[in-house]
């Protein structure tokens, strides 16, 4: 840990991607290193274990594979959470397994995303699974994606194999609809391009790694300076004292609990309920500390109403201009999570926001098929009745009560959702829900 | 507490403001569809932190939900003094699962060196079932350690109180799935993304109290395979240990017998956020012996229910 970050600095959140041996281990370990994130005792374990396994050198690698099965397999299984700040911000990096079978937690850990870093191996260029984890950027819409075209110290820190393959990336970014893609060449072994500028690669006057993690915009910043669509907050909880108030002044407070999720909310808006349609006004935004005038996305506040309507946990409260309108059915993109396969017609749970609603999957009306070569996403579509695991598919839901589900292409969290085993509660996938009809894609939003 | 309106200009959110509100975010959802929550709470700075975002959660009412705390007999008293003050200020209801009382009746017995920190699991696991406990809160953060950095923030366990780390729950975007069967709980860390460094930070911003041995003072400490522990009726002192008075402070306030302190001069909160932030080693290797038994420790203890 520097000891120079400010406690204003803003929060990057990043997840990493790769196939297996593409050194996605290695890369982290090299931040957490030459940013100063590795303390003395974890680095010493790391010296000795590397010792008894007769390696030369520090395996950077080992510092991320948390769990025993990784350790002696020497492969990455679940989704590793990491915590390092430098001076300019904090971040929180969530270092995703890389095998076939593990793509749920690349899923996981790109749904929160503000950076995607997929990681290439520069002997081998794009390979199926970069195709499958593009594929998962462009679904969950992360904001920006980074290549690290790495073991570059093992073609020599030659040009052309990385032009090659900084090429190949574009074009198939292109075709999927991702308009903020950066190829940067590196040895994470090494450390070349990582945090620091390598001499090697004299050819690349590009950022490193590190300068691109520092400086782009994360999703809040994002939304912050994008035009005003309005804003969202579902609500947790229904904050009525009464007998547990902790002044008398407060017993008959009401006020509605939750997070805004998008926009900014201000003290005089006015607010749509959903999914009930009432209107009313914001009559003020409270928190523990004071009221406030306005409450940006990515804070926690209560909502006071200027009129005593019905609002539950689960309602969604928003700007009434370009409000969410409850749907009954919706056409969504969805990544199958479970072992066991995905059926039409199956009963369900969908969570969205604060809620749990019964639900069927109509139809499984395509899965994408990402060793199709060649074409957009849209032409990889091929039909399909299941879903098995690791599958992305194409579906239309039809709900038992409607929810005011959006559009995930413009609204990144109300458009989320998740399908919940009803007997058990297992997360069976992670959705992202469609406007228009699969295959229009008039929104701008990549058609898968 | 302020009264007059407070305009945010700045259209961005802080490292800890957004730690804030996600934390705040969790606990609301949680108890959202919690049956009967509880707060694992000792009285240290972890669990305070988190018990201090419950009343930002829930104000103007009181916390929704009880505390439990698993006393191992070998607590420091000052920190279970702090512990009884605060349920006290707070309004709060504290129940107290007792290791000795498993001790004297057979339940369970002492280990050869006298750590009871892998014995607080059984009373955890029967203090959960025996209150019907669904959500139970703690104050882990995954920074603490490897197999913890992997857990979710919502956490099934089992009939049997156990972890099961190869197959978690997804957890997406802000949704957290807290469902369970009947018999089963969910564990639920609403620290999860904060580091020892923002805890501190955030306990300095927000003026949080502490228990005094967070900070330096002096005490008599003797040297146990390169930890101070300090003369307490749970700690068998060896032939040729010997108590010499040093200045230190705790920075985790667990059972005396394998927790020590670290020489310190740093008495307020700035001095320590200063010397943790300079600090080389982590938290956990520092401080506590029984995470050092083997390089997958922790891991073995949380997939049997412990914290
Ligand atoms: N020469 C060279 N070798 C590298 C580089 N990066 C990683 N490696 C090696 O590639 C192998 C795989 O690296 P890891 O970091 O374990 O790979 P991973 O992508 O995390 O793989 P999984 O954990 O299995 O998903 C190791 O032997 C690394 O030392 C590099 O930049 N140059």
């Amino acid at each position: 840990m520097t000891t120079t970050t400010t406690t204003s600095s803003s929060l990057l959140r990043f997840a990493t991607a790769g196939s297996v041996d593409d050194g996605k281990s290695t890369l982290v370990g090299r931040l957490l290193h030459d940013t100063k994130s590795i303390l003395a005792d974890a680095y010493e374990a790391m010296e000795r274990v590397s010792r008894e396994r007769g390696g030369d050198g520090v395996d950077l690698a080992l510092l991320t594979d948390g769990l025993r099965a990784e350790r002696e397999q020497g492969i990455t299984i679940d989704v590793a959470y990491r915590y390092f700040s430098t001076p300019r911000r904090t971040f929180i990096l969530a270092d995703c397994p890389g095998h076939v079978q593990y793509t749920r937690n690349t899923v996981t850990g790109a749904s929160t995303a503000d950076v995607l870093v997929v990681l290439i191996d520069v002997r081998f260029g794009v390979v199926e699974q970069t195709r499958r984890h593009l594929a998962v950027a462009a679904l969950l819409r992360v904001p920006h994606v980074v290549i690290a075209v790495n073991k570059i110290d093992l073609v020599e820190f030659a040009q052309a194999p990385f032009d090659r393959i900084a090429g190949e990336v574009a074009a198939h970014a292109t075709k999927l609809g991702l308009d903020d893609v950066v190829c940067v060449p590196v040895s994470a072994l090494d450390g070349d391009n990582v945090a620091d500028r390598s001499t090697r690669t004299t050819w690349y006057s590009g950022p490193t790694i590190l300068d691109l993690l520092e400086t782009l915009p994360n999703t809040d910043e994002l939304a912050a300076s994008a035009a005003d669509s309005g804003w969202r907050l579902p609500v947790q909880w229904v904050l009525r004292p009464q007998d547990a108030a902790i002044a008398p002044a407060y017993r008959d407070y009401r006020g509605y609990a939750g997070l805004v999720v998008e926009g900014t909310v201000r003290v005089g808006d006015a607010v749509s309920v959903q999914p009930s349609g009432r209107s009313t006004t914001v009559a003020a935004i409270d928190t523990a500390d004071g009221p406030l005038d306005e409450a940006v996305a990515g804070r926690s506040v209560a909502i006071r109403l200027t009129d005593d309507v019905d609002v539950a946990r689960g309602d969604l409260l928003s700007s009434t201009a370009g409000a969410a309108l409850p749907t009954r059915n919706f056409h969504a993109h969805i990544a199958w999570l479970a072992q066991r396969p995905l059926r039409a017609r199956e009963r369900v749970l969908v969570q969205h926001g604060s809620s749990f609603v019964t639900a069927m999957v109509t139809s499984i009306d395509g899965i994408l098929d990402i060793s199709l070569p060649g074409g957009t996403l849209d032409a990889s579509i091929v039909p399909g009745h299941e879903l098995a695991l690791n599958d992305i598919g194409v579906v239309s839901v039809q709900l038992a009560q409607p929810l005011p589900i959006e559009d995930y292409g413009t609204h990144r969290r109300t458009g989320a959702f998740c399908i919940v085993d009803p007997h058990d509660g297992n997360t069976l996938a992670a959705g992202t829900a469609r406007a228009s009809a699969p295959g229009t894609g008039a929104d701008g939003y990549v058609s898968i | 507490m302020r009264n007059s309106p407070v305009t945010n200009t700045e259209h961005r959110l802080t490292t800890l403001d957004a730690l804030e509100s996600e934390g705040i975010h969790i606990i609301r959802e949680a108890i959202g569809s919690a049956r009967k929550p509880v707060l694992l709470f000792s009285g240290g700075k972890d669990s305070v932190v988190v018990l201090h975002l419950a009343t930002k959660a829930f104000w103007p009412g009181r916390v929704p939900f009880e505390l439990l705390h698993v006393d191992t007999g070998h607590n420091f008293d000052e920190v279970i003094a702090f512990r009884d003050a605060t349920v006290a200020r707070l309004g709060l209801r504290l129940r107290v699962a007792r290791v000795q009382d498993y001790i004297d009746d057979g339940r369970l017995r002492e280990r050869p060196d006298g750590t009871r920190n892998p014995l607080q699991t059984v009373p955890l696991l029967d203090a959960i079932a025996s209150n019907g406990y669904d959500i139970v809160f703690g104050g882990a953060r995954r920074d603490e350690e490897k197999a913890r950095a992997k857990e979710r923030v919502v956490s099934l366990r089992d009939e049997f109180g156990q972890w099961d780390p190869r197959n978690q729950r997804p957890e997406l975007w802000n949704l957290y799935n807290a469902r369970h069967l009947p018999g089963q709980h969910v564990r639920v860390f609403p620290l999860s993304n904060w580091t020892e460094l923002d805890v501190w930070r955030y306990i300095e911003r927000e003026r949080i109290e502490l228990p005094s041995l967070y900070f330096a003072h002096e005490r008599d400490v003797f040297d146990r395979d390169g930890m101070w522990l300090t003369p307490h009726p749970s700690v068998r002192m060896r032939e040729g240990d010997r108590a010499t008075v040093k200045t230190v402070r705790y920075r985790t306030v667990g059972d005396a017998s394998c927790t020590g302190a670290v020489e310190s001069d740093a008495s307020l909160i700035a001095d320590v956020i200063a010397e943790v932030a300079a600090t080389r080693i982590t938290e956990r290797g520092a401080t506590r012996a029984d995470d050092r038994l083997s390089e997958a420790a922790m891991e073995d203890r949380k997939k049997d229910g412990y914290f």
